[in-house]
């Protein structure tokens, strides 16, 4: 009853964001310009590119829709049923998903593909969210341990694909919530001594499921001179694309690094780069400064939720974009192996912008609810 | 693991804190990035844009077009016809295992010579020839799956042709691609992996003019290689024509004469030192030499037995047998060793150092004159003028009519042959000079070897009494960026000065060898020929009298007549070998006397001009 009282309220200027749906579409608009200039405005036979990415994002905004209406303590109540879903579908992707450059990511649906890993992160917030929101007070065990456990099987199945980039996201995702949680002095000493003890098998573990380009490229981001004309070949046409950017940017339709296809992956996972060559550094200002807009905003957002679940799931969702922000412009820019994560609400990618508009949804709803907890 | 008692409050307070350092860490991680992202745009940002430059742009080599090849009378000899190319640009090859495979499969590539091909040293950026003269079909093949086949692109070129096949191809040449070894050279240090040019003949000689230089299209491509548009083009230019000295009416009857027969006919035009005719066999078709070649096809040219890659006009080196007594007997006038009233009885033999020396004609020739050993090449008269002469004096004489030494004709790898001396020997043999070789030596046996077209030349010398031009191929040059024709001058060569009663003498019993002596045979009614036979035997047969029918082919005598005509003023000089052939005067005279009457019957009078010869020009 209070709910429904409420979601008349959501709306109204003090509780209802406007500033972060403006960086939100800004983001997504500027993702969307660089997808229309890097792929064929008319495709033969097909829908172009940018008009899918617009439909997509219709469908995250939808998405965004629902996850802001719904009060996120009902849907913390599903968190071990989604959590079960997830673990299902990734487990049906390695026995159905579609085969693509030597990897099993995705569920055809019709004319399109499911990436389940996408939202195994959003769901694997709001379990560990839920797991720590419900028991506050806790032994290292329960703290560090039995959410690890959660997690893991979602990580194997991520890995077994194989999906370096979602796997490192779907991990840090469990490392960031753990450090919000807080280890206390002594329990972060023996999980470290774990950790170290288990570093060469995890090693193994990790390094024996890569596929030998994924092998390569961290070769040859150790060292880059490696061979250029081959392995190395993604991450130095990212850097030229980068930085050719210079100041100012050779315009729309103008990166001739993106428009002749030295740069693979332009419109998913190497938007950035497009951007930056054809919006130059000054763009990359503007960009980055809206992502640390929306970041700071939903840290905000974090700081001020009036209940554990609220801050946790904040917590979490913020650690998960701003994980794959870093990691990918970092990729982008050299400073990080290529993993094949997307640039998120840029890249082009369904699952991509419904899991991440999903998030946001989330997070201004953990906003509109910090109310009504004193009600 | 201490519980701390704690109200909910407290813990979200807690936690609120630390989110506090997620702040501060977002701040510090977006900072790096942008610094991250300066450093890039900004600091190397040049140096990027650089790479961008020439990741987008290739510079793709425009061959010129070969310059075209005409005889004197503007009969075209060599030209070029388009032709499909097959590519293969390392750079944007992805595969080059499933790309080899693939391409064996499309157009039946020889797997090992491309894979050799692919991995030869040079720049991955230049596409570089695979295979040329693809069929329409087989060019449309690859067009069509141009998509699948990064990296691989057909091109429309030309290949050089020579309209007449076979025809003069020693003096003409063919192309190829331009070896790694080759590239070292400072002459060719301008081109590149695949450049053609000339690799034997006139085409190799005059390759400078023949190439012209090629041009640079700077073209933006795609990843996969493919040329989306054109940004900057420096055209190609086109390399120079070339008229030659050759007579292609004259070139193909000495053809047609030496037939199935290996040797060479040489014509020269004795008062400018043109080459009008140079005939060798066996012969190759230039046209086959100057496509791809599999290693299959080369091996088969080059090991056959008939060797048909040299050039027998001058890389043929044989004894000169008694066409060497021209040069014995000038040196014997020269030297007052014989005169006119000299004469030497011929019983058939020459005794000396305890064996006979014998003469070719059983029984003798009876009491002889200078003239009458010239006209019936008399062995033992020259034995006996050798003996008084010596081996070094002959020598001199030799090398004072070019022998021992190259002629000079524009042409590669020519051969000097030998003319021995009693130095020579020591060095070339380390051993002493034998007397008895000074006796084989006066009437061309032994040691001495020449080409024919160092008798040609030394014909030349002696139809001009002294006076000689040096040989020459190519009469002009037509520029083509200027239209200009360049016309070459005859190089006169030192006149050999003689006394002219020596070359009266000479130019006499010359024509009388002709009229009434071992070369009846080259009598003509249209021309008053002069010339001398010669037989020179192989080492294995001196001695054997058997008749040429009873010896087999390949041990027989190579057959020689060097000639001059017209007698009384002489405009060409002739020279023919043919080996194998046993007695000079059956054979070797009348090919002679059948190209010396073509050129007098169709030739006017007065060297033809290049204006003449322009007429016929057409590209």
């Amino acid at each position: 009853m209070i709910d429904r009282v409420l979601d008349g309220r959501a709306l109204a200027p003090d509780n209802f964001d406007w500033r972060f749906l403006g960086l939100i579409t800004a983001i997504l608009s500027l993702g969307v310009l660089s997808i229309y200039s890097v792929t064929p405005v008319q495709p033969v036979g097909g829908t172009p590119v940018y008009v899918k990415q617009l439909a997509w994002i219709a469908l995250g905004w939808v998405a965004f829709v629902v996850m802001l209406v719904m009060d996120y303590h009902k849907v913390s109540r599903l968190a071990y049923i989604l959590y079960a879903l997830v673990l299902i579908l990734l487990v049906v992707v390695l026995v159905a998903g579609k085969t693509s450059r030597g990897a099993q990511r995705w569920i055809p649906i019709g004319p399109f593909v499911f990436q389940p890993s996408e939202f195994a992160k959003l769901v694997l917030v709001l379990t560990l969210a839920t797991y720590y929101a419900k028991s506050p007070r806790l032994g290292w065990m329960q703290r560090a341990v039995m959410p690890g456990l959660i997690m893991l099987p979602g990580l194997l199945l991520i890995l077994k694909q194989p999906d370096l980039g979602s796997g490192l996201a779907y991990l840090s995702i469990y490392v960031s919530m753990l450090l919000v949680v807080g280890m206390r002095s002594k329990a972060m000493g023996t999980l470290l001594l774990f950790a170290v003890m288990l570093f060469p098998f995890a090693w193994e573990l990790v390094w024996g499921s890569l596929h030998d380009y994924q092998r390569e490229r961290i070769m040859t981001f150790v060292d880059p001179a490696y061979d250029t004309g081959g392995r190395g070949y993604h991450g130095l046409q990212s850097r030229i694309a980068i930085g050719s950017g210079e100041l100012l940017g050779k315009g729309l339709h103008g990166g001739t690094q993106s428009q002749l296809k030295f740069l693979p992956e332009g419109h998913t996972d190497f938007v950035f780069a497009v951007f930056a060559e054809e919006w130059g550094f000054l763009g990359v200002l503007v960009l980055l400064g809206l992502f640390a807009g929306l970041i700071w905003l939903a840290l905000e957002i974090a700081l001020k939720a009036k209940d554990m679940l609220g801050a946790l799931l904040a917590a979490g969702l913020i650690a998960m974009l701003a994980f794959c922000l870093v990691i990918n412009i970092g990729m982008t820019a050299g400073l990080f192996p290529i993993v094949g994560i997307p640039l998120p609400l840029m890249s082009y990618g369904g699952s991509s912008i419904v899991a991440t508009m999903s998030a946001l949804g989330l997070l201004l709803n953990i906003k509109r609810r910090r109310l009504t907890l004193f009600y | 693991m201490s519980v701390r008692g704690s109200t909910t409050h407290d813990e979200l307070r807690e936690l609120q804190q630390r989110l506090l350092l997620f702040k501060i860490s977002l701040l510090l991680v977006m900072g790096l990035l942008a610094l991250r992202l300066w450093y890039l745009q900004i600091n190397e940002g040049s140096y990027y844009r650089d790479l961008s430059e020439n990741n987008r742009t290739r510079a793709v080599v425009m061959e010129p077009v070969r310059g075209l090849i005409y005889d004197r009378n503007g009969v075209l000899l060599a030209n070029n016809v388009p032709s499909f190319g097959l590519y293969v640009t390392l750079e944007d090859v992805k595969d080059r295992k499933a790309l080899i495979a693939t391409l064996v499969n499309f157009v039946g590539l020889d797997e090992a010579a491309v894979r050799k091909k692919l991995s030869e040293r040079g720049s991955r950026l230049l596409p570089r020839k695979v295979k040329d003269g693809l069929t329409l079909r087989e060019a449309a093949l690859i067009e069509s799956h141009r998509l699948d086949l990064p990296g691989v692109m057909v091109r429309a070129e030309s290949q050089r042709n020579y309209p007449g096949g076979p025809t003069a191809a020693h003096l003409l040449g063919y192309v190829g691609e331009v070896s790694s070894d080759q590239l070292e050279r400072p002459e060719y240090a301008e081109l590149h992996l695949g450049s053609i040019i000339g690799q034997y003949g006139v085409e190799r000689t005059y390759d400078r003019f023949l190439r012209g230089r090629s041009g640079q299209k700077t073209v933006e491509v795609n990843a996969m290689g493919h040329e989306k548009r054109t940004v900057e083009v420096e055209k190609p230019l086109a390399g120079d024509d070339l008229y030659l000295t050759i007579d292609a009416r004259l070139q193909g009857l000495a053809e047609q004469l030496l037939g199935e027969e290996s040797g060479a006919i040489i014509a020269i035009e004795t008062t400018t030192g043109d080459v009008l005719a140079m005939a060798s066999r066996p012969v190759f078709d230039p046209n086959v030499l100057s496509r791809e070649l599999t290693a299959k096809q080369w091996d088969k040219i080059v090991q056959d037995e008939g060797h048909p890659l040299t050039n027998r006009a001058t890389q043929g080196q044989y004894p000169p047998g008694s066409t060497f007594k021209i040069i014995v007997a000038a040196a014997g006038l020269e030297t007052g060793t014989v005169n006119t009233t000299t004469r030497v009885r011929c019983l058939g033999g020459y005794p000396f150092g305890g064996r006979v020396y014998r003469d070719w004609k059983a029984g003798g020739h009876g009491v002889m004159g200078i003239v009458d050993a010239i006209v019936d090449s008399c062995d033992v008269f020259f034995y006996t003028i050798g003996q008084r002469l010596g081996i070094d004096t002959m020598a001199e004489f030799a090398e004072r009519f070019g022998l021992g030494q190259e002629t000079g004709v524009e042409l590669p790898s020519e051969r000097t042959g030998i003319v021995p001396s009693t130095a020579w020997k020591v060095k070339a043999r380390n051993e002493p000079w034998m007397p008895g070789e000074t006796i084989s030596a006066a009437i061309g046996q032994g040691f001495t070897t020449v080409t024919p077209m160092q008798m040609a030349m030394v014909m030349t010398t002696v139809a001009g009494k002294g006076e000689s031009f040096r040989p020459r191929i190519v009469r002009a040059i037509k520029e083509r960026a200027t239209g200009q024709v360049l016309e070459l001058p005859s190089v006169p060569r030192p006149k050999l000065a003689l006394k002219p009663e020596t070359y009266e003498l000479l130019h006499e019993s010359l024509e009388a060898v002709v009229t009434r002596g071992t070369a009846g045979r080259a009598r003509s009614g249209l021309v008053r020929i002069a010339g001398k036979t010669g037989t020179a035997q192989t080492a294995a047969l001196k001695d054997d009298r058997r008749k040429d029918q009873e010896i087999p082919k390949k041990l027989r005598d190579h057959a020689w007549f060097v000639s001059f005509a017209p007698a009384e003023a002489p405009r060409i000089a002739v020279a023919v070998l043919i080996e194998n052939m046993g007695h000079g005067g059956s054979w070797a005279a009348p090919m002679a006397k059948q190209v010396i009457e073509a050129y007098v019957k169709n030739k006017p009078a007065g060297p033809a001009t290049v204006a003449v010869a322009m007429r016929g020009r057409h590209d």
